[in-house]
């Protein structure tokens, strides 16, 4: 397995449980700083489940159980560790869900939400972060008029980039991106995969897909999931030209999948 | 970024307050059973259970008091007879045609109309049950008395048909649509479809709505006080005045009522035989709900 | 070939006669559902026939009297309001607290299970043992006497079930996805309530408040139960006091009447002038509930068509 030049993240020996049934088995994987690591498998193979591992969205659920480690850096944080609190992690680490999901507010609300739950309540800061962050998401231009509107006015990939903007308003350390674009149509998701390829110089970002192009167009590193395990993990161009495992080469050439 | 322990001990207080508004239905019912038992203690170690329950006179105002609960049982059954009559058939019918029939438009605006019906204060049913109802049966039926059992129940039954055909109808549309393209295919109508495929399908959610409807029925006070008369009496006949459990709590705490005095206690006795019975009906009718996740 | 010529045939009669009981039934339906529709029209009418001429500004002012003519619904509709006042303060918090513990923090445990059965209970009690209940514990045990006070809590007790019912329901229509974007946020989980759960499960929970209200005015069985006298020419204490602390909460403790027992009173009356009282006491309900109804259904369908999730 290659290592790359500068860690973010790393996932040492990381198993998880639903209950009794292991989805995750042994996973091992760095995550490079300022870099795009897509997941790419069949569905169900748990790069779903892997990735809500990273802001602890399990913890929300009952007989949920997680094993091994993610170590944070700089900081060597195990944040699935029982004693690290789960807010702590989700204030680092951003999310954007496969289906946009907005809340019923205005668009001006919906970005200054991460702030507030940090008890940030000035207007100036306010308006100043939810620019910058609008900006960043590429809404800028088209809402600036109208950041008063309810969000459910906008249209499926404006909400997705709203969600975006959201996720970014708080400075996370990484974001993850759980198929943003599985639910849009196919100018949407190239405006978003643009969006997400612009964003990695200031932010590390880890994306789930089952839309194997994309993983290619956008991402500097991929690891193929197969049954809860990690098949294989290379740089992107390394697993879609030279795969090095059978199973990574028939999924990519849409043998099974 | 640590949360302090003051944010954590915020939560808990909170979820603590809120756990303590969940359990107050616990409490409501632990005070529902404590009281109807406390308060009718007394009065059932005056009178032995085998007179309450056996006996058919009630007259506990009388010099010579008999303390038979047999007629005003009978009395809320007649009713609730009548009632159900009524409401049963008509609430699946409305249940079907809204549910298999009628269009969307119809439906969104016959659903809220139907729930009105249960909105209405039971004593201007009670009013129209004595005032209008009764006059016009009276023109038919010439032995009817002024006070009588059947102008009641028949509003009463009106009055939980949203009952009836409201859950039933949800039951009926919770059947999946692949359960109906089964019997479409074959060349069913939707009457076919409706008798024999769905109604057995959504059994347990009719049967509980039929239940939910005559426990309302049994429970009903205004409209029996208002036009069935105050008269205990041991009979089936709906032609004739009768008095249910529920119109002698209501008769008895109208006049002046001092705590502790067997007058007192026959309301509770009264009470927690009427508690009982919807009891009885509320779990039948709980069960019958539980079978009905069992199914999908 | 004949006999599955003749089959064929057989068949299409057969298809006629299902089609022709298809259609009867469509009608019966239709009609059966109508006769909802002709209750509600008759008994408004039949009440506004009898009550509308008595409709009057001195019928609104005036205190009952022997003299049906001079009779008017003063104490009643103030005793409404301020038993109202009471149910709403004790039903709408509790209620709202209990749904949403039962929806958000509730872990599937016995507990839970055994809150959930009884409010499923409570909802299928009889009005009238809410108010044996009432008699027992807050007029003799609490020693609240006949009360405002006690009047408001018996009837905050018997619609809590549906104020909580309606928290419920609205909560659960919340995806769980709005809920996990509060959570990715790093908002704890009272945040998430406080700032989504609530606000956007507001509108149902309105509906069933308001719903719950409307019941709880047309009540009468517990309120008489609990000693509401039915002849009552005063007013309760003012709330408001020209001297310090120019609160006064009085009032809760002082006996009352309700609309529906004022409107009881007088249909129980062998005179024909009482009745058209209480019609004209009828008709004031009615309205009332009818609005307060009107304004709920209007309400869900505001709210459903804004929240499109």
């Amino acid at each position: 397995m290659i290592i790359p030049e500068k860690l973010k993240a790393e996932v040492k020996n990381l198993s998880f449980y639903y209950h009794q049934i292991q989805a995750i088995k042994n996973i091992h994987l760095p995550i490079a700083e300022n870099r795009i690591t897509a997941l790419i498998g069949p569905s169900g193979c748990g790069k779903t489940t892997y990735l809500r591992c990273f802001n602890r969205m399990h913890d929300l659920y009952p007989n949920n159980r997680y094993e091994g480690e993610i170590i944070l850096y700089p900081d060597r944080l195990n944040i699935i560790s029982p004693k690290v609190d789960p807010i702590e992690v989700r204030m680092r680490i951003s999310m954007v869900f496969q289906k946009p999901n907005p809340f019923p507010k205005t668009i001006y609300e919906n970005v200054a939400y991460g702030l507030r739950v940090r008890g940030e309540n000035r207007r100036s800061f306010l308006n100043e972060k939810v620019e910058i962050a609008l900006r960043q998401a590429a809404l800028w231009d088209e809402v600036k008029d109208r950041l008063f509107d309810h969000a459910f006015n906008l249209s499926g990939g404006q909400q997705q980039r709203l969600c975006i903007a959201r996720a970014l308003a708080t400075d996370p350390e990484i974001l993850l991106f759980d198929e943003p674009t599985s639910a849009l149509d196919p100018t949407a998701t190239s405006k978003i995969e643009e969006l997400i390829m612009q964003l990695k110089k200031d932010v590390t970002i880890i994306i789930v897909t089952h839309n194997m192009q994309q993983a290619a167009r956008v991402s500097d590193y991929t690891a193929f999931m197969y049954l809860g395990e990690i098949i294989e993990f290379d740089k992107t161009d390394k697993i879609f030209t030279r795969p090095s495992k059978k199973l990574t080469e028939d999924y990519i050439t849409g043998r099974f999948g | 970024m640590k949360r302090s322990l003051l944010i954590i001990f915020k939560e808990r207080a909170i979820e603590g307050t809120l756990l303590l508004c969940a359990l107050s239905s616990i409490f409501i019912t632990l005070s529902i059973v404590v009281i109807l038992f406390y308060e009718s203690f007394g009065f059932f170690k005056d009178i032995p259970l085998r007179e309450f329950l056996t006996g058919t006179q009630w007259t506990p105002l009388f010099a010579q008091p008999k303390f038979g609960i047999l007629p005003l049982v009978c009395g809320t059954l007649l009713v609730t007879g009548i009632a159900v009559l009524v409401a049963l058939p008509i609430g699946l019918i409305v249940a079907v045609y809204l549910s298999e029939y009628a269009s969307h438009r119809i439906r969104e605006m016959a659903k809220p109309t139907l729930e009105l019906l249960a909105a209405i204060p039971t004593v201007v049913y009670g009013y129209f049950a004595l005032l209008f109802l009764t006059p016009i049966l009276q023109q038919l039926i010439p032995d009817l008395s002024g006070f009588n059992a059947l102008s009641p129940g028949i509003i009463i039954g009106i009055m939980i048909i949203p009952y009836v055909s409201s859950a039933s109808e949800d039951s009926m549309r919770a059947v999946p649509m692949h359960i109906r393209e089964g019997s479409y295919a074959m060349g069913a109508t939707k009457f076919q479809t409706a008798f024999r495929v769905i109604i057995p399908s959504a059994f347990s959610g009719i049967a509980a709505s039929f239940i939910i409807g005559i426990s309302r029925a049994i429970g009903e006070t205004m409209v029996v006080a208002i036009a069935a008369g105050m008269m205990p009496n041991l009979t089936l006949n709906p032609l004739k005045p009768v008095q249910t459990l529920t119109a002698y709590i209501v008769g008895v705490s109208l006049g002046d009522l001092p705590h502790g005095t067997l007058e007192y206690k026959t309301i509770f006795a009264a009470g927690i035989t009427l508690f009982l019975m919807t009891l009885f009906l509320n779990i039948l009718g709980f069960w019958f709900k539980r079978k009905i996740r069992e199914v999908y | 070939m004949e006999p599955e010529q003749n089959s064929f045939q057989e068949i299409r009669e057969r298809i006629i006669q299902n089609k022709l009981r298809d259609h009867l039934f469509w009608i019966l339906g239709f009609f059966s559902t109508l006769i909802g529709f002709v209750v509600l029209f008759t008994l408004i009418i039949d009440l506004f026939i009898d009550g509308f001429p008595r409709l009057s500004w001195s019928f609104l002012v005036s205190y009952p009297s022997r003299f049906p003519e001079k009779a008017g619904i003063l104490s009643a509709w103030v005793g409404t309001t301020l038993v109202m006042v009471v149910t709403a303060i004790t039903a709408i918090p509790l209620g709202i607290a209990a749904g949403i513990y039962l929806e958000e923090y509730g872990k599937k445990n016995w507990l839970t299970h055994l809150i959930e059965i009884n409010m499923n209970n409570l909802a299928g009690v009889p009005s009238i043992i809410y108010g044996l209940l009432a008699l027992g514990l807050f007029v003799y045990f609490f020693k609240f006497g006949e009360s405002i006070l006690t009047g408001g809590l018996t009837l905050g007790l018997l619609i809590l079930p549906m104020v909580v019912t309606s928290t419920r329901e609205s909560i659960k229509s919340i995806p769980n996805s709005i809920r996990e974007a509060s959570y990715a946020l790093g908002a704890t989980k009272w945040q998430t309530i406080k700032d989504h759960i609530l606000p956007y499960s507001m509108g149902g929970i309105l509906t069933g408040v308001i719903i719950g209200l409307s019941r709880a005015i047309g009540e009468t069985a517990p309120i008489i139960t609990v000693g509401a006298l039915t002849f009552i020419a005063f007013l309760p204490s003012p709330p408001l006091s020209p001297t310090f602390p120019f609160i006064s909460f009085k009032w809760l403790f002082d006996p009352f009447t309700v609309m529906p027992i004022q409107m009881f009173n007088w249909v129980s009356r062998p005179q024909k002038e009482f009745h058209l009282n209480a019609a004209a006491a009828g008709i004031i309900l009615l309205v009332m509930t009818l609005v307060m109804n009107g304004l709920a259904i209007y309400l869900r369908y505001r709210f459903r068509k804004r929240m499109k999730w």
